[in-house]
């Protein structure tokens, strides 16, 4: 019989439902594995084992009373660290927050709790969630629970890694450019990021704003469309907020994709693409085409554009975004106040960012230079235009669109970090569904030496069901979703 | 052939515009990565963009307000928690002239 911690959200729920543990021993079960491997993995910033089991109590105590509970009850939840937490302290992984301790909830906070889901703390990340590999945080890696040596993905590597080692049964990422998707292909586990507006960013710190969205990563799909539900819905605190009927996204979970025209677009088997990560891709859409899909070969040719036009766009927005942090409000601030304003304000932000958000910030500050900005941030958002066309032309032919999620297996922990833009090339494949707005799902479809590969499914704005659907029946007929890490 | 985009100088003009103070073995370390970059960008320079419009986020959204009407906001306390530096009701700001 399985363990507590190692149940899914929709079992942990019924086990507590039906009478056969309670919500604090199911919590408890996952605080007794993070004790156990936290050393080795480094996934957490900030443990609210207190106030969990407290919380535990509370829905059980309800439970015994006969009261409804919502639909997380008891579910042990992990919060990605750029997500405002009232009364715990949100550092986004940087020195420049690290004491930030918010005021107030995120709506996604909010929407948790009301559905009894207990929050179990708040993982780590790329600084401002920026990377791919979860590195750049500065409290230091987390490690792939895969290999050890070997990056989670990132940025949201602690939310993919809790997940993948059980010391979390939920987690909430955050993709700006493929933070849900990477990690989730990295750790084996299921990470959606949803059409841009869905979910409420009410409460996330921001990094780029046009492009990031919120969602769900879970152990397998079922979860992961149970989680969307209770994330996604508009929020006058958003003024980018969508006005979408909410919909209950377990309800289209069929085993099935009969009817399914799948497009797979050659771009995204380009030049950098791994032999091990195309061919467990492939086997993937054939494993489709078995269970009833249909697909096509074709070519979305401004994808060849998207990495350059993603980076160009997001620095840009990071640039004037961040420009917030001086030190005054919140944040970091030099104890001394020698010289005038400018000169606190270049040191504050000088010692409380990182190397890869200053590198960030000052190329986003020259792409909206005078001079530059035509040449680089607005040609950069023309192209967007492009992309976001070629994917509207594509879905009228296909239902999703499906490849890898990323080129090639996880790396090494050190190997990319001192070259930027070999980093950044890591990303090729899942930016374009942030310029586009679309959804898109990270699934596991196999392993390469051990090391996991993510196959990735895209669908038109809005229509999140579809990547489920799609992730569902694969997952029901393929044997990755059981195999677990050997952590001990 | 690599373009020179950058010289180290505008780094360090950049930079300031950007508040960022660097030290100088940063300047020429980012100087080198902010040409790497830079070259690679000029991928968009392929693109026909003749009479494209910009997408500046994806959703048809224009001016969405609330009704004006005032309602409860953080007190002063909560709101000055986080501030490293403050004195009474205020938050201590560097010398600005």
């Amino acid at each position: 019989m399985p363990k507590l911690q190692e149940l899914t959200a929709r079992e942990t729920i019924q086990k507590i439902q039906g009478n056969e543990a309670t919500a604090e021993e199911c919590v408890h079960a996952v605080f007794e594995t993070i004790h156990k491997l936290e050393d080795k993995i480094n996934a957490y910033v900030t443990l609210t084992e207190e106030e969990a089991l407290k919380k535990a109590k509370q829905i059980d105590r309800k439970l015994s009373e006969g009261k409804p509970v919502g639909k997380l009850a008891g579910v042990a939840t992990a919060v990605k660290d750029a997500i405002c937490t009232q009364g715990t302290a949100t550092t986004c992984s940087s020195r420049m927050l690290k004491d930030f301790v918010p005021p107030y909830d995120a709506t996604v906070i909010e929407r948790i709790k009301r559905e009894d889901g207990v929050i179990i703390g708040k993982t780590n990340m790329d600084e401002f969630a920026m990377g791919s590999s979860t590195e750049t945080s500065h409290f230091g890696p987390t490690r792939n629970p895969w290999d050890m040596s070997r990056v989670p993905g990132g940025s949201s590597g602690g939310s993919a890694a809790c997940i993948a080692t059980d010391e979390a049964v939920l987690a909430l990422g955050t993709d700006t450019g493929g933070s849900i998707r990477c990690p989730a292909s990295y750790c084996s586990v299921v990470g959606l990021k949803p059409t841009y507006g869905l979910v409420s960013r009410y409460g996330l710190i921001a990094y780029a704003n046009s492009l990031e969205q919120i969602g769900p990563m879970a152990k397998d799909v079922y979860d992961c469309a149970l989680f969307l539900s209770v994330i996604a819905g508009h929020d006058p605190k958003d003024g980018t907020s969508v006005k979408a009927a909410p919909k209950d996204y377990t309800e289209f979970l069929k085993d099935s994709v009969e009817g399914f025209r799948i497009g797979v677009p050659r771009e995204f088997f380009g030049e950098g693409t791994s032999d091990a990560v195309e061919k467990h891709v492939w086997k993937g859409i054939h494993k489709l085409e078995e269970l009833g899909a249909s697909y096509e070969e074709t070519s979305l040719p401004t994808l060849e554009h998207s990495l350059a036009a993603y980076y160009i766009v997001a620095m840009s927005e990071a640039s004037s975004n961040l420009a917030r942090y001086d030190g005054l409000r919140y944040g970091y601030r030099v104890d001394k106040d020698d010289g005038d304003w400018a000169t606190v304000y270049s040191r504050n932000r000088r010692i409380g960012f990182g190397t890869e958000v200053r590198r960030r910030i000052i190329l986003g500050t020259y792409a909206l230079s005078a001079g530059y900005y035509s040449k680089y941030y607005l040609k950069a958002l023309k192209v967007r235009t492009l992309i976001r066309n070629n994917f509207e032309e594509a879905f009228k032919k296909y239902d999703v669109l499906v490849g890898p999620t990323m080129p090639f297996p996880p790396f090494k922990i050190g190997e990319k970090i001192k070259d930027p833009l070999a980093l950044y090339m890591s990303d090729v494949d899942t930016v374009a569904a942030n310029l586009a707005g679309l959804p898109a799902i990270s699934v596991p479809c196999g392993f390469t030496d051990g090391l996991p590969v993510g196959m990735q499914i895209m669908a038109p704005p809005l229509r999140e069901e579809l990547t489920l659907q799609a992730a569902y029946t694969f997952e029901q007929n393929t044997p990755y979703r059981n195999r677990k890490p050997a952590v001990k | 052939m690599k373009i020179k985009h950058l010289s180290k100088k505008e780094v360090e003009h950049i930079a300031w515009l950007a508040h960022i103070e660097l030290s100088d073995k940063e300047k020429t370390l980012f100087t080198e990565q902010f040409n790497e970059i830079l070259d690679y960008f000029k991928k968009i320079d392929e693109v026909d963009t003749e009479g494209v419009e910009p997408t500046y986020h994806v959703l048809d959204l224009k001016n969405v307000s609330r009704k004006d009407k005032a309602e409860p906001s953080l007190p002063t306390e909560e709101a000055l928690k986080n501030a490293p530096k403050k004195e009474q009701k205020f938050i201590k700001a560097p010398r600005i002239v």
